[in-house]
């Protein structure tokens, strides 16, 4: 936002008119200029040059879940600020900024719903809710999901985007990790499927958790996904990365996951991927 | 010789000292003894006071010397009998990530943990306990052996992190560390995961979700480490100190957050400062935690580990 619009905008008795700002959409990979209209039509995908635009909790549900079939869970409570952070600004102020700019409390939300007729529980992460960070409300919500849908008989998908744990939370957000393994574990014994979509970004201790303990694990195209970041990396190295690396391609190259899929063939992917896994299930 | 760490300034001095003087004693130019033990108390004093309130700085880079006890340290004072097992059966074998069958007090369990390496030549040798995907799956493997064969695993955690390097993506890194975690949270069988010196991050939890957890005194265990959470939150490494306040790094901390289950004493001074001693409490830690495990049953071990995770930072 322009400092302009910035000062338009406060002014609460100038009425917020159709700008450049809301009326296009710049892509990231190509630069172009298209009407947002347009773009959002395209579920959020570049006309130009296809790049899939990050996109958060409720958008997907819209996209991904039959209409009228789906609703949000309640997110679980869990303690605010355990450690009583502070770094330059309070994580508690963090937080109402964050939970003021979205639509949901935390990172992750989690729906009940259908995908082609199959129930499913989907969970979103919100890279923009403080980088989809994991913290307490996130591994809660991911127990809650698994939970509803081990209750429900149905698959559980997770569409990952995170920078990794919320530090902020300190070891508390490390300890999601085993945490959200505990509930695939669960998972598995209950003998349902769990599957992961993989988008732009994923990294850190999301990628080295429940992000790559799907029994499918799919990825958008071009989705960073790693476990280190790339400033890292080149710190430790101090070499150039290779073209293409940690991306969703890169990873199928790699045998790290089973398909890149494009946003607009997902529901299709995923309706499929169930009635393989479920069909066993269903007759017994 | 021990290296001094930087706060140990004033303690470093009044050792010269005394070394100098002692030097002047053996020559039988003077008769200084009394002042002699006088300064040695003083410094002993100075040891005790200043270890009894190291900051969560001050301790991470205690747990980072370059002297305290590693991998191998252990296995000597610590099990009476070790028989290293290599490879994922799959790459390679990393030494970073080491383990294999051994006796403690008489029982047979595997041992696996991090090794850093204590000279220029071993550091490398062992990536400066740095783990890759290779070494994540020679845990798992190693991991799923001890529980196939009815066998309680100890792991001895200390590591800065998983390595982050091109390799170590491209072989799946992240997917290791989980699976790694997972399996920790698969076994039928007693685990028993001791932080000795740094837990870093994922590449520590792959190895440590166990459902009893021990920490040495100046042992730390957080998400990122001081100075890339400084870097990240206040923009400058220089803000590590208190970053390592902020984040609660410390076996004391941990032990308040239901973390960890028993804190480790370490002698006065830290662990690098008498490994026999330092080791010595951890076997005693790591028999009566395997003791309070024996009588449980495989699905009571599962579920104990399980509801340890799942009930963590709770309401």
């Amino acid at each position: 936002m322009s400092w302009f619009s910035k000062v338009r905008n406060a002014i609460p008795f100038i009425a917020k008119r159709e700008t450049e700002d809301n009326l296009w959409h710049k892509c990231k990979n190509c630069q172009e200029m298209v009407f947002l209209k347009e773009f959002e039509e395209n579920q959020s995908i570049c006309p130009m040059c296809d790049h899939h635009g990050r996109i958060g909790a409720t958008v997907r549900f819209v996209q991904m879940l039959d209409e009228g079939s789906w609703e949000v869970l309640e997110a679980p409570e869990v303690q605010s600020d355990p450690l009583k952070f502070k770094d330059s600004k309070k994580y508690a102020d963090r937080m109402k900024t964050a939970m003021a700019d979205n639509d949901y409390p935390d990172a992750l939300t989690n729906a009940s719903g259908t995908i082609q007729d199959h129930p499913v529980v989907m969970g979103v992460q919100e890279f923009g809710f403080m980088g989809g960070s994991m913290g307490l409300a996130v591994g809660a919500a991911f127990v809650n999901g698994v939970n509803h849908a081990i209750d429900k008989k149905c698959p559980y998908i997770i569409f990952t985007a995170a920078g990794g744990a919320r530090m902020q939370e300190g070891i508390l957000s490390l300890m999601q990790m085993p945490k959200a393994t505990v509930a695939i574990n669960q998972m598995r014994a209950a003998g349902l499927p769990y599957i992961v979509v993989l988008t732009d970004p994923t990294t850190g201790g999301v990628t080295a958790s429940y992000a790559m303990l799907g029994d499918i694990q799919i990825a958008e195209p071009g989705a960073l996904i790693g476990f280190a970041g790339q400033r890292v990396i080149q710190d430790t190295i101090r070499e150039k990365l290779p073209e293409g690396f940690q991306r969703a391609e890169y990873l199928l190259d790699h045998g790290m996951i089973d398909m890149v899929v494009h946003r607009k063939d997902l529901r299709d992917k995923l309706a499929s991927v169930i009635d393989y896994t479920m069909s066993g299930i269903k007759a017994a | 010789m021990t290296s001094y760490l930087e706060f140990e300034k004033p303690i470093a001095e009044l050792d010269e000292r005394i070394s100098e003087l002692q030097e002047t004693a053996d020559n039988g130019e003077l008769d200084i003894a009394a002042d002699l033990k006088r300064l040695q108390k003083k410094s002993e004093r100075l040891l005790k006071s200043t270890y009894k309130s190291l900051t969560p700085w001050q301790k991470t880079q205690v747990a980072r010397h370059p002297q305290r006890p590693h991998f191998q340290n252990y296995i000597t004072h610590i099990f009476e009998e070790f028989e290293p097992l290599a490879g994922d059966r799959a790459f390679g074998d990393d030494q970073a990530i080491m383990g294999g069958f051994a006796k403690i007090d008489g029982r047979r369990v595997m041992v696996i943990g991090h090794e850093k390496g204590n000279t220029t030549e071993s550091r490398i040798k062992h990536n400066f306990g740095m783990g890759k995907p290779e070494g994540y799956r020679k845990a798992i493997r190693l991991m799923e052996l001890a529980d196939r064969f009815h066998l309680p695993v100890v792991t001895l955690v200390d590591t800065s992190g998983a390595f982050p390097g091109i390799e170590a993506e491209e072989r799946g890194q992240a997917e290791a560390i989980a699976r790694s975690t997972q399996t920790c949270l698969s076994l039928h069988v007693p685990m028993v995961a001791c932080i000795v010196g740094e837990g870093g991050s994922g590449g520590a939890v792959a190895l440590a979700s166990a459902e009893r957890v021990l920490m040495y005194e100046h042992a730390v265990y957080s998400v990122i480490s001081p100075e890339g959470c400084a870097s990240i939150l206040w923009r400058t490494a220089d803000k590590a100190s208190e970053a390592a306040t902020a984040m609660k790094v410390t076996a004391a901390d941990l032990k308040k957050l239901g973390v960890i289950d028993e804190i480790v004493p370490e002698p006065v001074g830290g662990a690098h400062r008498d490994h026999e001693q330092a080791c010595v409490a951890l076997k005693t830690a790591i028999l009566k935690h395997l003791d309070e495990l024996s009588g449980l049953s495989d699905s009571e071990l599962l579920q104990a580990r399980h509801q340890k995770f799942l009930s963590l930072g709770e309401l």
